[in-house]
């Protein structure tokens, strides 16, 4: 299918019935006119050249060994453990992205590096192993003294593995539900065009809230949309 | 090195190419005239695949949409920020003025937020209104007519509301409200704060066959590729191009200064290519400044010449001075009738709000002396970086404990997603001769070319006025039976006023009058002193209004345009 066709499906399965692409058909080009640029390129998301050497750069170096990063590993998927049908963090590819990122904040690497430390040192110490080498019971033991930080202090006033388990925490989900699987998981429906025609009725019920007739009678009529607006000396529209 | 200069004279040479140089460029190249537009940024059309964020997801990116390289997240469209490479600018005691510029064509029009709001009759007149700051040259009648053209040919969604001072217009219709803004107006309703449907310059109907329709992505900060968003490029100088007028784009060009002859008339201007870090020059009849409010005031002062010791245009010794940004603050509330949405629909809308209050209050009865509006935001929008960081913070509110691990992070994650409103108050300050920017002689940027020096002080009627935002804004959730987020900023922190400039709305360095002596351009935006350099951004405002700055720098652009026409006609200049 190709784009315009599949923006046409996308907004007609989206909208009301009332809502046809009668106007855009009658002036022939409305679909054209919105249609995206393709673009195949992803490796540029819109970057300038001197954004993408900086990219590359930091995509050349290495922060953690093997060992730090199947410790991260195995730690993001305790913390969000996978699901079908949408994976984890690993599907997610969030070992591979906190460890960019603390390439792009370098601030964030003590915290990260010498948290990892701490687990295997905390691990080492009770249970004679390192952390990715323990059972899951064992894991989740050291990790429940660590996973509740004061809601009333600042967090940085607060003992660095509980800063760090915080950090991984954040990085995990926010890695996890910026990604494919993870947006599929959240189910989020947006990012493609789409006519916004107001909140279906049963969200509203829902919610307990309704669309005042009045206001509504002032928005856009969406079989409207493809026609040129005109007005009358007033301001009013006609068409 | 000798500057290199060129033979061809244009008819006018426009420095900048946003809101008010895309203006500039369109009407004077539609009326035939030869335009040379200057930009220091590279070329940028949203419809280009390569440059393109619009769409892309967060994980396009290694980072995620992290705002690591562009200040507001890394699909923002403005090369640029508060921070640019090798251009530094420089600040007075006491002051942290924050400069925003964006260095491409079509400038921050680019990212904007699209709000295009007409000031009104009182806005003209502030002094005749409370006694403070000064009174436009000219009123609103002045001003009506263009505002009405330009919503005609620019587009904006709208309504008509008959608000005496939030004048009507052209408006095409607005979007419905989401779910979050229809918990706004509730809230709103509650405490009589009046709540309108936004006013954006965002085509929610067609308006031409050359641009597209919204296609509700909600990414206008990303620039539109179809057009349905107001750029200066993809609006202004683009079709300029097409429908035949004379417009050479010299981009990558940094402007130094106006050169001026012995009778001290402009006779261009002299730019460093960033391409060869090569100085040359430009030959116009007629120059016009739309780098910005600050850039023109510093390319006005450092055009020092024999003629114009104290800078290009500064007989009075105004320019840079008056400068104001508008006031803002803001605030966030957690409101639980919001929890637990259906992600059953796209609820991305266009991107900004689709309800918005004007300002309500009687300034006569409260201790600042003007007024502000407020901002919504809020919806389950897409996720980028920064998302989940305190995935169930909000347990705290019910009593259960923050933090923790395990498969529950997941339900946590969805039921409080989509929750949250937000809201940004902002508003106007009033102008004084002493927050300024001024030339730094002991800096120069990496062209070589002297930098800024800012001074700016808030007085107790920004205070105030902010303490009324953030009183209001607790008011607002808890009539929507939610929570504040975060400690409401008290005195110690000026009430969570935002450090001037952090608006990105600055104006006023170059303010308009009839007196020469208390004025620096006319009110057609015409220097006093030179006859044939006009400024067309924001810099001859008088005073900001509660009201967001563009729709105005575009209308007087339109209107100083029309009468450069007639004075080039006549041989005037």
């Amino acid at each position: 299918m190709d784009r315009r066709k599949s923006i046409q499906t996308i907004i007609l399965g989206a909208g009301a019935s009332a809502l046809a692409f009668h106007s855009c058909k009658n002036e022939g080009d409305a679909a054209v006119n919105n249609e995206i640029p393709a673009v195949e390129d992803t490796k540029y998301f819109g970057r300038t050249p001197k954004e993408l050497e900086r990219l590359e750069k930091l995509r050349a170096e290495t922060l953690f060994n093997d060992h730090e990063m199947e410790t991260i590993s195995i730690l993001s998927t305790v913390i969000l453990p996978p699901k079908e049908p949408h994976g984890g963090p690993i599907e997610a590819d969030v070992p591979e992205f906190i460890e960019f990122m603390g390439k792009d904040i370098p601030e964030l690497q003590t915290t990260l590096l010498g948290g990892l430390m701490w687990l295997d040192h905390k691990s080492n110490t009770e249970f004679g192993k390192e952390f990715k080498s323990a059972t899951l019971e064992q894991q989740k033991s050291i990790l429940d003294t660590i996973c509740y930080h004061d809601i009333e202090l600042p967090l940085d006033e607060q003992a660095l593995e509980i800063q760090f388990f915080h950090l991984m925490r954040g990085l995990t989900l926010t890695g996890y539900y910026t990604s494919k699987v993870g947006i599929e998981d959240l189910g989020y429906k947006g990012n493609q065009p789409n006519v916004w025609d107001g909140v279906p009725q049963d969200v509203l019920d829902q919610h307990g809230v309704a669309y005042d007739p009045e206001w509504i009678a002032k928005c856009i009529d969406q079989s409207t949309r493809g026609t040129i607006a005109t007005w009358d000396e007033k301001g009013n529209l006609l068409t | 090195m000798q500057i290199k200069e060129s033979s061809e004279e244009y008819d006018v040479i426009i420095v900048g190419s946003g809101a008010g140089g895309g203006m500039a460029t369109n009407r004077l190249a539609e009326a035939g005239l030869n335009v040379a537009v200057v930009e220091a940024g590279p070329y940028f059309d949203p419809a280009d695949p390569v440059t393109m964020t619009q769409l892309k997801w967060p994980y396009e990116s290694p980072r995620r949409g992290a705002n690591t390289d562009r200040v507001f997240g890394e699909w923002d469209m403005a090369y640029g920020g508060w921070e640019v490479d090798g251009e530094p600018y420089t600040q007075g005691e006491d002051t942290d003025f924050w400069w925003y510029r964006s260095r491409m064509l079509g400038g921050r029009t680019n990212h904007w937020g699209r709000i295009s709001l007409r000031f009104g009759p009182k806005d003209f007149k502030g002094k005749t209104r409370d006694g403070h700051g000064e009174d436009w040259p000219i009123g609103y009648d002045d001003v009506k007519p263009y505002y009405d053209k330009l919503d005609k040919m620019v587009g904006v969604f709208g309504t008509n509301e008959g608000l005496e001072n939030d004048p009507d217009g052209f408006f095409l219709p607005p979007p419905k409200p989401r779910l979050h803004e229809l918990f706004y107006i509730n809230g709103a309703k509650k405490s009589n704060i009046p709540v309108i449907p936004g006013r954006l310059s965002m085509l929610t109907k067609k308006i031409n066959n050359e641009r597209g329709v919204c296609f509700y992505c909600g990414q206008c900060s990303r620039s539109c590729s179809v057009y349905a968003d107001f750029s200066s490029g993809s609006c202004l100088i683009f079709p300029a191009q097409k429908s035949g007028g004379q417009v050479k784009i010299f981009v990558n060009s940094m402007v130094r200064e106006v050169t001026t002859n012995t009778e001290g008339k402009a006779t261009g201007v002299s730019y460093i290519s960033k391409d060869d870090r090569k100085e040359y020059k430009l030959k116009g009849k007629v120059v016009i400044l739309a780098a910005s409010a600050c850039s023109s005031a510093r390319i006005l002062l450092n055009s020092k010449s024999k003629q114009h010791p104290n800078g290009l245009g500064n007989s009075s010794d105004l320019v840079g001075k008056y400068l104001h940004d508008s006031t803002g603050a803001s605030a966030a509330g957690f409101i639980p009738g919001l929890m637990n949405r259906k992600m059953s629909y796209n609820e991305d809308g266009v991107g900004g709000m689709h309800v918005y209050s004007p300002w309500w209050g009687d300034n006569s009865k409260l201790n600042f002396p003007r007024g502000y509006h407020i901002e919504v935001w809020g919806g389950a929008g897409m996720p980028s970086y920064g998302f989940g960081f305190d995935a169930n913070g909000f347990n705290k509110f019910f009593g259960t404990k923050v933090g923790g691990y395990g498969d529950t992070l997941r339900d946590d994650v969805k039921k409080y997603y989509g929750s949250v409103i937000g809201f940004g108050g902002r508003g106007e300050g009033i102008a004084v001769k002493e927050n300024r920017c001024e030339i730094d002689p002991t800096k120069v940027d990496e062209f070589g070319i002297p930098v800024l020096k800012f001074h700016y002080q808030w007085s107790d009627f920004e205070r105030n006025q902010a303490k009324h935002m953030q009183d209001t804004f607790e008011e607002l959730i808890h009539n929507m039976g939610g929570e504040p987020l975060g400690d409401k900023p008290g005195k110690d922190k000026d009430y969570g006023l935002l450090e001037p400039g952090k608006i990105i709305h600055e104006v006023g360095t170059t303010r308009m009058g009839d007196d020469p002596k208390t004025s620096v351009t006319n009110k057609f935006n015409q220097l006093h002193d030179v006859d044939n350099v006009f400024i067309v951004d924001a810099g001859p405002f008088v005073s900001q209004a509660d009201k967001n700055c563009t729709w105005t720098i575009m209308a007087l652009s339109w209107r100083a345009s029309d009468y450069i026409i007639e004075q080039l006609k006549s041989q005037n200049i």
